[in-house]
């Protein structure tokens, strides 16, 4: 049996990543063209990183629930808000222990993911109505929690953790050569696992991709890699948050692809009689990938409360569409049991460039709204169309 | 020369690879009730679906004429529009709309833009009266029971202004005093002058009403009877119906057949939704190591619902009696405790049950068993692609790579993954649903070897199929289930197809019919 691995297949199945590629140029050479500096300036990279961290760790959970047959969560931005403002009242007002209010955070986070995950599987309440049921309630408890004002400012204390940069000096040529090696050593590992694995497949007598696939994989991510570490050395090091977002897309990554619990999410979403009858509990599948959601939606909040360096009463507004977004223009399929992190977590890139890139060339905010929901359904159409042709061939 | 209200001349149907219809003939008096019987799959609803423009003019060759002048439908409207209208065996009404939306549902009363609702109901409600039903025309149809729900179907039909009214099936889902009900109201309505085609293998059903009898088998008009010249005659029917010669068309078998595996006792199951309707009652059956064991009934016997409420409860609810496996009593609750007790259920119904047509059919395959291609709930993707390589290739899939979606496979070679899926899930019994269903005759040969590998592998296979040549040829003994209950079992050398049809007719509880 032979695997047609083809440079046209690799093409077509990233479309989504030279979309955004493209997008990344253009924008660029606008950018440029008109004197507002550059998309890639390292400051830029960094803020990017920073505004959309919540858009990444939102977008994996999301993805969960849209895996399993098109759910989606619509309680997301209230759950933030409400973690957000716990936060604030535990840590700001009431001056607890970082690490006990960060622990009660995560576990509001995934108490209120249960609740709603206990309805959606075991009552079978539709998704749409609970999460709706839910964006209402939570929000009703901030702003009770809240009393409609703002907590702010959070402690440094806290805020080193989501904040801050690696390495913690400041002298920009360390900052730079550490930052670099740290992006070189990236590369060394990654390099090293691919041929690793490669090496083990040959011996155990598995089919392998041809060498070069193999070598331009590496090289091309290098490269990806190198750049972005570079931009970061010269700005002020690894942003920490991008550290707890690589292990975030990593983990879910390994979840959706290598793990029997993952599997079972693909084969729900892609029949769910058939999972049943395969012996798949499809409840406990719907329940965990809700609680999920509240665990990541807590996380999020507690990133976004750093970033902002506030609680605020309107926190958390319309992220669950950034998400649901981000996971669709990623290829998620709406009917579920089709999609994958890496392309959710692409299309949270895609819709971050997308908005930074409109405001720095100064477009008004209004049309940068109009803009957005005409390219996410060119993007999408894109996206089908393509895949199409790929069927009829 | 005599004049038909409806004549069908020449009709020939051909599926990809399958030839449905080959010129059929069929002829309808006025006035009449003729009934079209068969065995499943012999081209009956083809027929039926032929004459309501289901398939449109340009599918098919031959002619339809109408009071003697040929008519061409292309959709369901044009033949409705000349009074043929179609009951289909699954009802096609709106559950949460009421009786009256329902009969008028395409065909609504008023204009365009403002339905007239007082005309509509009282309409319906006089429709209603007429085919003896009581609920106001108000009442939303999943408030009233299947066989309420079958004659507003009749009454919908009658608000069409129907000359020829054609029932699928009609009595399947409903009890005996409904069905009853039922044909009498075919029996008046004959009396009006109205022409009806009924389908039905229910053969004391159709001797009850019928004017006479078109038998069609493997797609072709065998005979038709007429009661004016010659009573009806059970045993010529089911051998009109049956009588077709069986050749080496099963591989031989070297199996030995060892001990009781599976032993069910008093199982019974209700339906999920009608309460006290009952699906399976008192089942008693054994399957031996080595042994294929037939299970042989009519559509809605109660095979599928059987083999299912087995394996983990997966259809039905009160479920009482017992399974022993190896002589020890095991309890299944669930599919997965009925995976890890070694039982598998290939279901009949492969695409909407039994794989997942998007994804591979590497997935499709480790989906019963991921724990065989896991450590510790990691899979190891190189493992899983290499057993299922090794488990597709022993059945020859035909596929250009495991990886391959399953979509793009052919009905045959789409069975054999839902075959390897539970093969891979190392059952020692399998309960397997029609797994012939909608495949052609190699691909079907091809699973028949499977099925004697796994026997002769001390495997035990319960062998569900509509087909009786297919029963006959391939079990060691076979069971008969008709209408939830076993009424019979034979050795596979005495069986034959017209034991197996007389069981179930003596059988049927329709005993208060003539």
């Amino acid at each position: 049996m032979r695997h047609s691995l083809g440079i046209k297949d690799t093409v077509k199945k990233n479309t989504m990543l030279i979309v955004l590629l493209a997008t990344m140029v253009l924008f660029q050479v606008l950018i440029s063209s008109s004197g507002r500096g550059s998309l890639f300036a390292p400051s830029n990279i960094s803020n990017l990183i920073n505004q959309n961290s919540y858009v990444v760790i939102l977008a994996s959970g999301m993805l969960l629930c849209i895996l399993t047959g098109g759910n989606i969560d619509l309680s997301v931005g209230s759950v933030v808000a409400l973690v957000g403002a716990l936060a604030g009242t535990l840590v700001v007002n009431l001056h607890w222990n970082i690490y006990l209010s960060i622990l009660i955070c995560l576990l509001t986070g995934l108490a209120i993911g249960a609740w709603q995950g206990f309805w959606i599987a075991y009552v079978r309440i539709p998704p749409f109505i609970t999460t709706l049921a839910g964006m209402l309630l939570w929000r009703g408890v901030a702003l009770l929690i809240l009393n409609g004002l703002t907590i702010s400012p959070f402690p440094a204390e806290y805020t080193k953790y989501f904040n801050s940069f690696l390495p913690n000096t400041g002298d920009p040529a360390t900052v730079f050569s550490v930052t670099v090696i740290v992006g070189v050593i990236i590369c060394l590992v990654y390099g090293f696992w691919a041929l690793f694995d490669r090496y083990t497949k040959k011996k155990k007598g598995y089919a392998t991709e041809p060498f070069v696939m193999t070598l331009s994989k590496v090289i091309l991510l290098s490269i990806a890699v190198l750049v972005v570490f570079t931009l970061l050395g010269k700005h002020k090091g690894v942003p920490v948050i991008l550290i707890l977002l690589a292990i975030i897309v990593l983990g879910y990554s390994y979840y959706t692809s290598r793990t029997v619990p993952g599997r079972h999410l693909y084969a729900m979403g892609g029949n769910e009689k058939a999972a049943k009858l395969s012996g798949i509990d499809t409840n406990r599948v719907l329940f965990f990938v809700y609680t999920n959601m509240g665990f990541l939606s807590a996380v999020a909040a507690l990133v976004g409360v750093a970033r902002f360096n506030s609680a605020a009463p309107t926190a958390g507004t319309n992220y669950e569409m950034d998400a649901i977004g981000s996971c669709f223009i990623g290829g998620a399929s709406a009917y579920g049991g089709t999609g994958t992190i890496g392309g959710a977590i692409i299309g949270a890139i895609f819709m971050g460039v997308l908005n930074n890139g409109m405001s720095i060339l100064g477009i008004d905010a209004n049309w940068q709204k109009a803009v957005k929901g005409i390219v996410v359904l060119a993007a999408v159409v894109f996206d089908v169309l393509s895949k199409k042709r790929v069927k009829s061939n | 020369m005599e004049t038909f209200l409806l004549e069908m001349k020449h009709i020939t149907k051909i599926f990809p690879g399958v030839r449905a219809l080959n010129d059929v003939n069929l002829q309808v008096r006025p006035g009449e009730i003729h009934a079209i019987v068969g065995e499943n799959g012999a081209g009956k609803s083809t027929l039926m679906n032929i004459l309501s423009g289901v398939y449109p003019a340009s599918t098919f060759e031959g002619d339809i004429l109408v009071h003697g002048k040929s008519c061409q439908f292309h959709t369901i409207k044009e033949s409705e529009e000349q009074g043929i209208v179609i009951i289909h065996q699954e009802l096609a009404l709106v559950p949460y709309l009421t009786i009256a939306e329902n009969m008028f549902l395409g065909n609504e009363r008023g204009r365009y833009f403002s339905i007239d609702w007082d005309k509509t109901y009282s309409r319906a409600d006089e429709l209603l009266s007429l085919v003896g039903l009581e609920e106001s025309s108000k009442t939303a149809i999943k408030d009233i029971g299947v066989g309420k729900q079958q004659l507003v179907e009749i009454a919908k039909a009658l608000a069409k202004n129907v000359k020829v009214l054609i029932l699928d099936e009609p009595t399947a889902s409903l009890n005996d005093t409904e069905a009853k009900k039922l044909l009498d109201l075919l029996l008046q309505f004959k009396e009006r002058g109205m022409t009806s085609i009924l389908i039905s293998h229910k053969l004391n059903e159709v001797a009850y009403v019928a004017d006479r009898i078109t038998v069609i088998r493997d797609g072709e008009v065998i005979t038709t009877m007429d009661k004016a010249k010659e009573a009806f005659d059970e045993n010529k029917i089911i051998n009109a119906m049956v009588g077709r010669n069986i050749s080496d068309r099963f591989p031989k078998r070297n199996a030995t057949i060892g001990e009781v595996s599976l032993e069910v006792e008093h199982w019974t199951v209700s339906h999920p939704l009608y309460e006290g309707m009952k699906v399976c009652e008192d089942i008693n059956l054994t399957l031996r190591k080595g042994e294929v064991v037939g299970l042989s009934g009519l559509m809605g016997a109660g095979r599928t619902e059987f083999a299912m409420s087995l394996f983990g409860k997966s259809y039905g609810r009160d479920i009482t009696g017992t399974i022993k496996i190896n002589g020890k009593e095991v309890q299944l609750n669930t599919v997965k405790s009925a995976i890890e007790n070694k039982l598998a259920y290939v279901t009949e119904d492969r695409k909407s049950n039994g794989l997942i047509l998007s994804k591979s059919i590497m997935l499709n395959t480790t989906l019963a068993n991921l724990k065989e291609v896991s450590r510790h709930q990691v899979i190891d993707p190189d493992l899983e692609l290499k057993v299922a390589i090794d488990v597709n290739r022993k059945l020859q899939t035909k596929c250009s790579s495991v990886l391959e979606e399953v979509n793009n496979l052919s009905g045959g070679n789409q069975q054999k993954v839902l075959l390897s899926k539970w093969i891979f899930a190392e059952p020692d019994i399998l309960l397997l649903d029609e797994p012939t269903r909608g495949i052609d005759v190699g691909a079907k040969y091809e699973i028949y070897c499977i099925i004697n590998q796994l026997a002769e592998e001390g495997k035990s296979i319960l062998f569900i199929s509509s087909e009786m040549p297919e029963i006959l040829g391939i079990c060691d003994r076979i069971y008969v289930l008709s209408e939830g209950r076993i009424v019979g079992e034979m050795s596979g050398s005495e069986a034959s197809q017209e034991k197996i049809m007389k069981c179930i007719i003596q059988n049927q509880k329709g005993d208060q019919l003539p």
